[in-house]
């Protein structure tokens, strides 16, 4: 009996956020309609986004692809840094200043030190993925020795980080016109010629290897190493873990250190892939929230990240296309938006996939109620 | 005879599973009819029939001769069935009466009338002796407060026919005795009530008859006065059960742990634990007994590194782990079997396998240079399962969360068996569970103690600690009150102790 309602409760699990990207996108394509416009354009516009290909005019053009990626690759890596977070019982807003501060140090390894790419440029990651993590441990440590919450700090963290960066830019960097600093040396950038004709001139570099690295390590260090079992075992139960002689608290500030270097990786890949010089910022760009959203969407499980980063890239990379075909690229923000209210409206979906399901499911249900209401006598 | 409740021939299938097959069962206006049965037995799908969380798939219900169809809970309640959970459903910060209130507030015009409210719920409580403060805050009461608030309710709704879930199983013996007169008190009213349990003892001092299910058969109904516990037990687990634990004889080695004048604060920072003295031997099992909240959890907190140790010292075997943190406690021989099982002995959304190796994840052959084994994980688990008969749906994949209560406890016994530890300590290891489970367990535990181990059994269940025991220590109000040898005492003896009345040299 229980293995039915194992493998029903877990495949249901699976297909709630396909369930809300499919309602996202109906509510969506209805947004559209509203707006006195087809909501075929959109979905040639998002095909055109992930594939390159124009179904309603015919044509192919990879540099889509390439634009795709580069939208995904940030926010994949603050997914991965908030659903590490999360595994370990964790809210990590702070995603966005451990990717800035990330950026910054790879700014500092890319202007300051002279080296071969093949050294310059695994330094420049290693730097940003360093400063992240020093920065993440910040609020983890907070947390294990005074159990601060994590989020107050965190979210505070973001402003600091903006603050630090843009006064680095200037002041240490010495940025003429008060927005960049000077380029970097080329052995310190991701871009490559070869990827952009490949892909038509897109902005598409070597970035996506690390990101690859970054899901596999996700993966690995929770689901198959001594550690990962313990952070797991930390997320679910604090208590539990520290009966069995887990290390409760170097196990939180170790989270939240692995989750920082997640995001500032990210950092250092914008910074040397997508640009080539320090920035200063006016605001946070919204790669902490995105990743947020995707590691919510990802049901922060490493290949669900990496679908949702994906989902999440093309709807920004779709935002162009949209516009040229009349509709408001503001479409695939609310596609985001419904989509992640989707997915946090978890039991409704589940509902649904009852009553789709009829009798038989709803069987299964009472079982599962039932089930508990055994287990806790 | 007049029959208040009738279920006839109860059929209900889950997947896989028959809960209730052909299950009859009827009730006297204006008795206490118990309904007994191991976990799994199909006692609760019954009563939320009853209450009409499920429907039947055949059979009949009748209410008062009736025929009737309860389709939901509402119904339930117009007929006037209430039901007491066994875990309360109450706001913890509303008053008793606004808890009691709670989706019918009287009102006048516009206005919440509490205070008519209120004087409601004072006479209800007058009337049948539940003692309770209406105006009183959820989270300042007892938790035997609360499930009084939780009868309030029924019979503020004006419930004729009160199901009782397991109420006894988060008591103390204090409430559990008060209970039993509330209950008897609401049948002197005519209120008809419905018993479910697994405890012998309960039915024996309250119900008139008692229903037995098995496997989701009926097994019969008897009247509690002519039949014998031994029998009821016979019933409930299809085979004879003995009450009596069968022990080797007592000889007692050297100390194995040590216990110095310990001192330990609770989270209020008041001392909890006073100058504790305790020395406990190879091969003799020390029981604990003591009213709850007296200091127990926080001293097996202090001796498993849980909690922080205010002045004294723990010794192990000569070793002191006084300071030492969790891990290497349990590398000095300590074993631990948590009163909360479910709050410190699982991770519930980890799978078996993962459960069993929760201590010794870290060592070979479960991992090698920090990556886990998962074949040697699940072999561990696939020997512990069988050699402990822990039954799980899945086997030892499934979560914890979903393995009933006896089969979560051994689980844990078998995994810290398995460690084999010098000093075990074992805090409420059958609260909650049925007979067959608390046999088993028993045996296990008084198998370690044969083989020569130290063991040191916490429990609020004087009877474990006087079947299991071999000497009897008291605590109260965080002191140790008296040590007494187990065949020398009994439960009056220990009952005086308990409660401070009477000391006896250790």
């Amino acid at each position: 009996m229980a293995s039915t309602i194992d493998k029903v409760a877990r495949r249901r699990k699976v297909l709630v956020p396909f369930v809300a990207v499919a309602l996202g996108f109906i509510l969506g394509s209805i947004v559209v309609l509203l707006t006195g416009k087809n909501p075929l354009l959109m979905f040639n516009a998002i095909i055109r986004g992930l594939t390159g290909i124009d179904i309603a005019r015919g044509g192919f053009n990879p540099r889509h692809i390439g634009e795709l990626v580069i939208q995904a690759m940030p926010i994949i890596l603050t997914g991965l840094s908030v659903g590490f977070a999360f595994r370990t019982g964790l809210f990590n807003i702070g995603a966005e200043g451990q990717l800035m501060l990330g950026s910054l140090a790879a700014t500092a390894v890319a202007l300051t030190v002279k080296a071969p790419a093949f050294i310059h440029i695994p330094l420049i990651m290693v730097a940003g993925m360093g400063a992240g993590a020093a920065w993440g441990a910040i609020p983890g440590f907070l947390k294990a020795r005074f159990n601060v919450h994590e989020v107050v700090v965190t979210i505070m963290l973001n402003y600091t980080a903006l603050h630090i960066n843009n006064w680095a830019i200037l002041n240490v960097f010495k940025s003429v016109d008060r927005v960049k600093t000077a380029e970097f040396p080329a052995s310190a950038l991701l871009k490559d010629q070869w990827l952009a004709d490949l892909t038509n001139g897109s902005r598409l570099n070597w970035g996506f290897i690390p990101v690859i690295l970054a899901v596999i390590a996700f993966w690995f260090i929770l689901e198959k190493t001594t550690f990962g079992f313990s952070l797991r075992a930390v997320g679910f139960n604090k208590d539990g873990a520290k009966y069995a002689g887990m290390k409760v608290n170097r196990n939180i500030v170790m989270s939240m250190v692995i989750a920082g270097a997640f995001a500032g990786l990210a950092g250092a890949i914008i910074t040397t892939g997508t640009f080539s010089f320090g920035r200063t910022l006016s605001a946070a760009e919204g790669y902490g929230f995105d990743g947020i959203a995707v590691a919510l969407v990802g049901m922060t499980q490493a290949p669900g990240i990496l679908l949702a980063g994906l989902l999440f890239g093309v709807l920004k990379s779709a935002g162009p296309l949209m516009q040229s075909a009349g509709i408001p690229r503001e479409i695939g923000g609310i596609i985001q938006a419904s989509i992640v209210m989707f997915v946090a409206m978890k039991l409704g979906i589940e509902r649904i996939l009852d009553f789709a399901k009829g009798k038989l499911a709803r069987k299964t249900a009472e079982t599962t109620m039932d089930d508990t209401e055994e287990a806790r006598v | 005879m007049a029959y208040i409740i009738e279920m006839l021939d109860i059929v209900k299938d889950f997947p896989g599973i028959r809960a209730n097959d052909n299950v009859t069962l009827q009730v006297e206006q204006g008795s206490i009819h118990a309904l007994l049965g191991e976990n799994g037995a199909g006692k609760s799908t019954l009563m939320s029939i009853l209450f009409g969380l499920y429907t039947p798939d055949s059979g009949s219900i009748r209410i008062r001769g009736e025929d009737v169809r309860i389709a939901d809970p509402n119904v339930a309640n117009e007929l006037g069935i209430g039901m007491v959970h066994q875990h309360f459903k109450l706001v913890h910060n509303f008053t008793v009466t606004e808890n009691i209130i709670l989706g019918l507030e009287p009102h006048k015009g516009l206005v919440l009338d509490i205070r008519h409210a209120a004087a409601k719920v004072a006479e209800l409580s007058k009337l049948y002796g539940l003692d309770v403060d209406p105006y009183a805050k959820i989270e300042d009461i007892s938790v035997g407060m609360q499930q009084r608030v939780e009868i309030l309710k029924m019979l503020y709704r004006d419930a004729e026919m009160l199901i009782f879930d397991e109420p006894t199983a988060v008591l103390t013996p204090q409430e559990i005795h008060e209970l039993m007169g509330i209950m008897r008190r609401l049948v002197e009213e005519g209120k008809t009530i419905i018993l479910i349990t697994h405890k012998l003892k309960e039915i024996k001092e309250v119900a008139d008859t008692c229903t037995v299910l098995r496997r989701g058969k009926l097994i019969g109904t008897v009247p509690v006065a002519g039949t014998s516990e031994a029998r009821m037990a016979e019933m409930m687990v299809g085979r004879e059960v003995s009450f009596t634990v069968d022990k080797g004889p007592y000889s007692p080695g050297d100390v194995v742990l040590e216990i110095k004048d310990l001192c330990v604060r609770n989270n209020k920072n008041l001392m909890a634990v006073k100058s504790l003295d305790l020395q406990i031997r190879r091969g003799e099992i020390l029981g604990l007994c003591g009213i709850d909240g007296n200091g127990q959890t926080e001293f097996i907190q202090a001796l498993t590194g849980l909690a922080k140790i205010e002045s004294g010292s723990v010794i192990i075997n000569g070793h002191d782990i006084t300071h030492l943190p969790v891990r290497q406690r349990l590398d000095r021989g300590l074993g631990h079997i948590p009163e909360d099982r479910q709050r410190f002995g699982l991770i519930l959304d980890f799978k078996l396998d993962e459960n069993l190796v929760i201590h010794s994840y870290g060592q070979p052959p479960y991992s090698h240079y920090g990556v886990l084994d998962f074949s040697a994980i699940r072999k561990n688990a696939d020997r512990l399962i069988k050699e402990f008969d822990v039954r799980a749906g899945r086997g030892p994949a499934t979560f914890a969360r979903s393995m009933s209560g006896g089969n979560q406890q051994k689980a844990i016994l078998a995994r810290e068996i398995d460690r084999s530890p010098e000093a075990f300590i074992i805090a409420q290891p059958t609260r909650g569970l049925d007979v067959g489970a608390i046999e088993y367990i028993h045996k296990r535990i008084v198998a370690e103690r044969d083989k020569g181990k130290a063991i040191l059994l916490i429990s609020l269940e004087l009877d474990e600690i006087l079947d299991v025991s071999d000497r009897i220590a008291v605590i109260y109000g965080g002191e140790i009150v008296g040590v007494v040898d187990a065949d020398k005492t009994d439960e009056n003896e220990l009952g005086l102790m308990m409660s401070g009345s009477i000391r006896k040299a250790v």
